[in-house]
């Protein structure tokens, strides 16, 4: 396919011959094009080196074998399959099942939050409610606070590189520590719980979230700024006034995108010890609930999907289409 | 200028109500929102009693654990005796070695005859290190059994052997603890404390005023002294501890195990390279080299292993996810196929992999492949491909058609018409969105590992889950940053070869 298109195959152009000048460009554009194609091969034979060798590493350091365990992938899928189909709405509202026997296995109105005498909050989605909530609480502030800090950081509104380098090398060592280290921290000082899973996905969303606002900052139109100024307004007067406005629907469009990155990290936190659904995932799961696991994986599915659909509509009002384009 | 006057202002809002008086949003919406938010906290104040778990919460160990990032201390506890002997133990966990005879305690020995009602084995028993410092014992309990059990069969004899009688321990630069069988002298930064030990009533008195930096709960009951960053000591009338702490990672290189364990640099290259053999079967060199990759409390090789299967998880997930996501991406793509249902299905099919979460791949892999890299992988590649999937197929909506077009009139097959039309065009977002991924599945490879999905991951929840690992998460945090950091900069650089410096 390439060769019959490819124009530096055309071995007679068109039976024109070409001058002595032209077949001087003509050769020194094959070698060129020769060379190119060299260097594609190499780096392709390098990558497929990188990845083979990968693979048989990761297949070798893996607890079970990637052959020997692909005929019992679909193994513990049967295993997830319940009793009935009535099982995973049982699990999912906290209703009785007919299977009890005592064992933690069926035991689904164990769970339940009374809110009056008969009427409670099914526990998964209790558990949900406070996974939304750790998403929620820690986007807000650290929203407020990379705000803040945004503003520090971006080059058009402080002129001063003492200033500017210190907030914008703070925001990158918040981004880049590993959030399972601040949980697994704060874990450790506060005991299990929520909160651990807060801080951590709040200092990390600070970060995050700082970066792309001193970005949007920077290429904020200037001349409300510049106007401010010559009425001699204060720094904080121009920064509410000429900035606010202006880059507002982008910091809530990047606001609303990390939230529905919080909310996996926040259910991913919980399954290591940060509370919520998360752990109620994985507890269900090693211990081999299927009914409970769908129901809690159907609810998660839900919610994200959800979420996603809320936080896209949001930001087609917002900035309109604009918010769609690739992160590059 | 021509000014308004009231009447003037008066009917131009009588013409216009709507225009002068703003609507109750867009002059409150400040108050409203903020308002709002404020409600939220207190909200999630009670929800997550806040205020509770905090009040609960060991804030004095907090400045322990951070400190034991980047130091660690050594605990020697000085047993005295009823008739004043003294003795020195190290608990077993020391990083100090089999030989303790640190230059900052001076004791003074002295030779006496005196009857023990134990047997007379000496107290001070070479602390062997435990092969792993991950262990999750971590208490020295053993070594109390074990001493317990030493003093039962004994009857009182008489020896005649050498003891402390003296010892002077120098803490940081500008503390000394003077520990004598009857009084415990303390000087921090010239202030000098005079402890009075009485054994036979066993009580400690402090002589004197007591400064605020030494600690006695109840009358007569034991003191704690602190001497800030350094340490601490904590004083009883049979028992001196003492919690010397110093900056640095104890034992990075060789172990107390290792042959090499407290030689200089010097020494060891001259070991490695003129010694004699230390083990008769291998090579100095080969035994510096495994001493080191070995080395338990570190545990070397074990974190660097972990660390290339993160990159791995992260490298391999995220180009098989584009493999699989680039032709997927043609098909979802409704200006390339020209068939809704195919183009709606395939669609749904990235969702789909997008929402059901990374965690739960990572869990259902991990349960199907066992624990290791290949359940994150599989996480990393399951999510990644509806991502990219996505990201892929809205980039080929958005194309120039003129391109494709030029390629189809001179009559160029379909799968031409894309090799020249479309490519060209996508190729760099495509390569660019793929690294992009690379670098951040780099991080989300550290988090998944931690349910048992491979990699540093769980090493790491492990180390603090013990709580005394600390300088080991240190560690392996300062190599996950490295290693980010250098990820970082390889995928900005390809990037901006591949798609020109301005748009990144």
């Amino acid at each position: 396919m390439a060769s019959t298109l490819n124009p530096t195959a055309h071995d007679a152009p068109l039976g024109t011959r070409l001058g002595e000048r032209g077949e001087k460009i003509e050769r020194h554009w094959q070698q060129l094009a020769r060379q190119r194609r060299f260097y594609t091969a190499i780096s392709l034979a390098v990558l497929l080196f990188a990845l083979f060798g990968s693979l048989w590493f990761a297949n070798d350091s893996n607890s079970g074998k990637f052959f020997d365990r692909l005929p019992h992938l679909f193994d513990f899928v049967e295993d997830l399959l319940p009793r009935d189909a009535n099982e995973v709405w049982r699990a999912l509202f906290d209703l009785p099942s007919p299977y009890f026997d005592g064992s933690l296995k069926y035991d689904y109105p164990e769970g339940r939050y009374y809110i009056t005498d008969s009427l409670y909050i099914p526990e998964y989605f209790y558990k949900m409610v406070e996974t939304l909530n750790i998403a929620v609480i820690s986007t807000l502030i650290g929203f407020l606070l990379g705000a803040v800090l945004s503003f520090f950081a971006a080059r058009n509104m402080v002129k001063n590189p003492w200033i500017r380098g210190p907030a914008r090398r703070f925001m990158e060592i918040l981004r880049a520590f590993p959030e399972i280290v601040l949980a697994g921290f704060f874990l450790a000082i506060l005991s299990l719980g929520p909160i651990p899973a807060i801080i951590a996905v709040t200092i990390h969303t600070i970060g995050a979230l700082g970066k792309l606002f001193f970005e949007v900052i920077e290429n904020a139109d200037m001349r409300p700024d510049e106007g401010l100024r010559a009425v001699g307004a204060s720094w904080i007067e121009r920064v509410w006034f000429a900035m606010v406005p202006q880059v507002m629907p982008n910091f809530i469009s990047y606001f609303l995108l990390r939230l529905e990155i919080n909310v996996r990290a926040s259910t991913i936190i919980g399954a290591v010890g940060g509370g919520g659904i998360g752990e109620q995932l994985r507890l269900s799961i090693s211990r081999g609930h299927e009914a409970k696991t769908l129901a809690i994986v159907l609810l998660l599915f839900i919610t994200i999907i959800a979420v996603d659909q809320l936080s896209a509509w949001l930001r087609r009002k917002l900035v309109g289409e604009q918010a769609f384009q690739a992160v590059i | 200028m021509q000014t308004l006057t009231a009447a003037e202002f008066d009917a131009i809002a009588a013409r216009h109500p709507t225009l002068l008086v703003p609507s109750f949003w867009s002059r409150f919406r400040i108050p409203v929102i903020a308002g709002g938010m404020i409600l939220y906290m207190v909200f999630c104040w009670w929800f997550f009693a806040v205020g509770q778990v905090m009040s609960s919460a060991n804030w004095g160990i907090a400045g322990n654990y951070l400190a034991d990032w980047v130091s660690y201390e050594i605990r020697p506890d000085i047993e005295i005796a009823k008739d004043g002997a003294m003795a020195i133990t190290y608990s077993r966990f020391d990083p100090i070695g089999p030989n303790p005879n640190p230059d900052w305690i001076d004791a003074r020995r002295e030779t006496i005859t005196r009857t023990v009602p134990e047997a007379a084995a000496p107290v001070q028993t070479p602390s062997s290190k435990p092969s792993s410092s991950f262990s999750f014992m971590v208490q020295p309990a053993p070594q109390a059994a074990e001493q317990s059990a030493s003093s039962e069969s004994s009857a009182p004899k008489t020896v005649t052997e050498e003891v402390i009688v003296d010892a002077k321990v120098t803490l940081g630069r500008a503390a000394t603890v003077d520990v004598r069988p009857d009084r415990v002298i303390l000087i921090r930064d010239g202030s000098t404390v005079t402890l009075r030990l009485d054994r036979v009533r066993e009580t400690v008195t402090v002589d004197g005023a007591k400064p605020d930096w030494v600690e006695q709960r109840a009358e007569g009951g034991r003191v704690i002294a602190y001497f800030g960053w350094a340490g601490w000591v904590d004083v009883s009338s049979d028992r001196v501890r003492i919690r010397n702490r110093f900056f640095g990672w104890a034992n990075f290189i060789f172990d107390t195990n290792s042959a090499f364990f407290g030689m200089s640099a010097s020494h060891v290259m001259n070991t490695i390279i003129s010694g004699e053999r230390i083990d008769p079967s291998m090579s100095n060199l080969a035994l510096a080299w495994n001493d080191i990759l070995y080395n338990p409390s570190w545990q070397h090789l074990d974190v660097w292993t972990k660390l290339l299967q993160t990159i791995v998880m992260a490298f391999v997930g995220t180009l098989f996810a584009m493999v699989v996501s680039f032709p997927l991406s043609f098909l979802a793509a409704r200006n390339i196929t020209r068939n809704r249902p195919v183009n709606q299905i395939v669609k749904r099919f990235f969702d789909f992999q997008r929402s059901v979460d990374m965690l739960i791949w990572a869990l259902f892999f991990t349960r199907a492949f066992g624990p290791g890299p290949l359940a994150g992988i599989s996480a990393i590649f399951f999510t990644d491909t509806g991502t990219l999937g996505k990201l892929y197929s809205e980039a080929l909506e958005n194309i120039d058609d003129k391109q494709r077009e030029g390629v189809k009139s001179v009559g160029a097959a379909p799968i031409a018409v894309q090799r020249f039309g479309v490519l060209p065009q996508v190729l760099p977002v495509f390569a660019s969105q793929a690294l992009y991924f690379w670098e951040s599945n780099t991080r989300s490879a550290t988090i998944i590992g931690a349910v048992g999905a491979g990699g540093i991951g769980l090493k790491l929840w492990e180390a603090m889950r013990t709580n005394s690992d600390w300088e080991n998460v240190a560690y392996m945090v300062i190599l996950i940053l490295i290693v980010v950091f250098i990820f970082d900069n390889i995928s900005n650089a390809l990037r901006s070869r591949l798609i020109g410096q301005r748009q990144h």
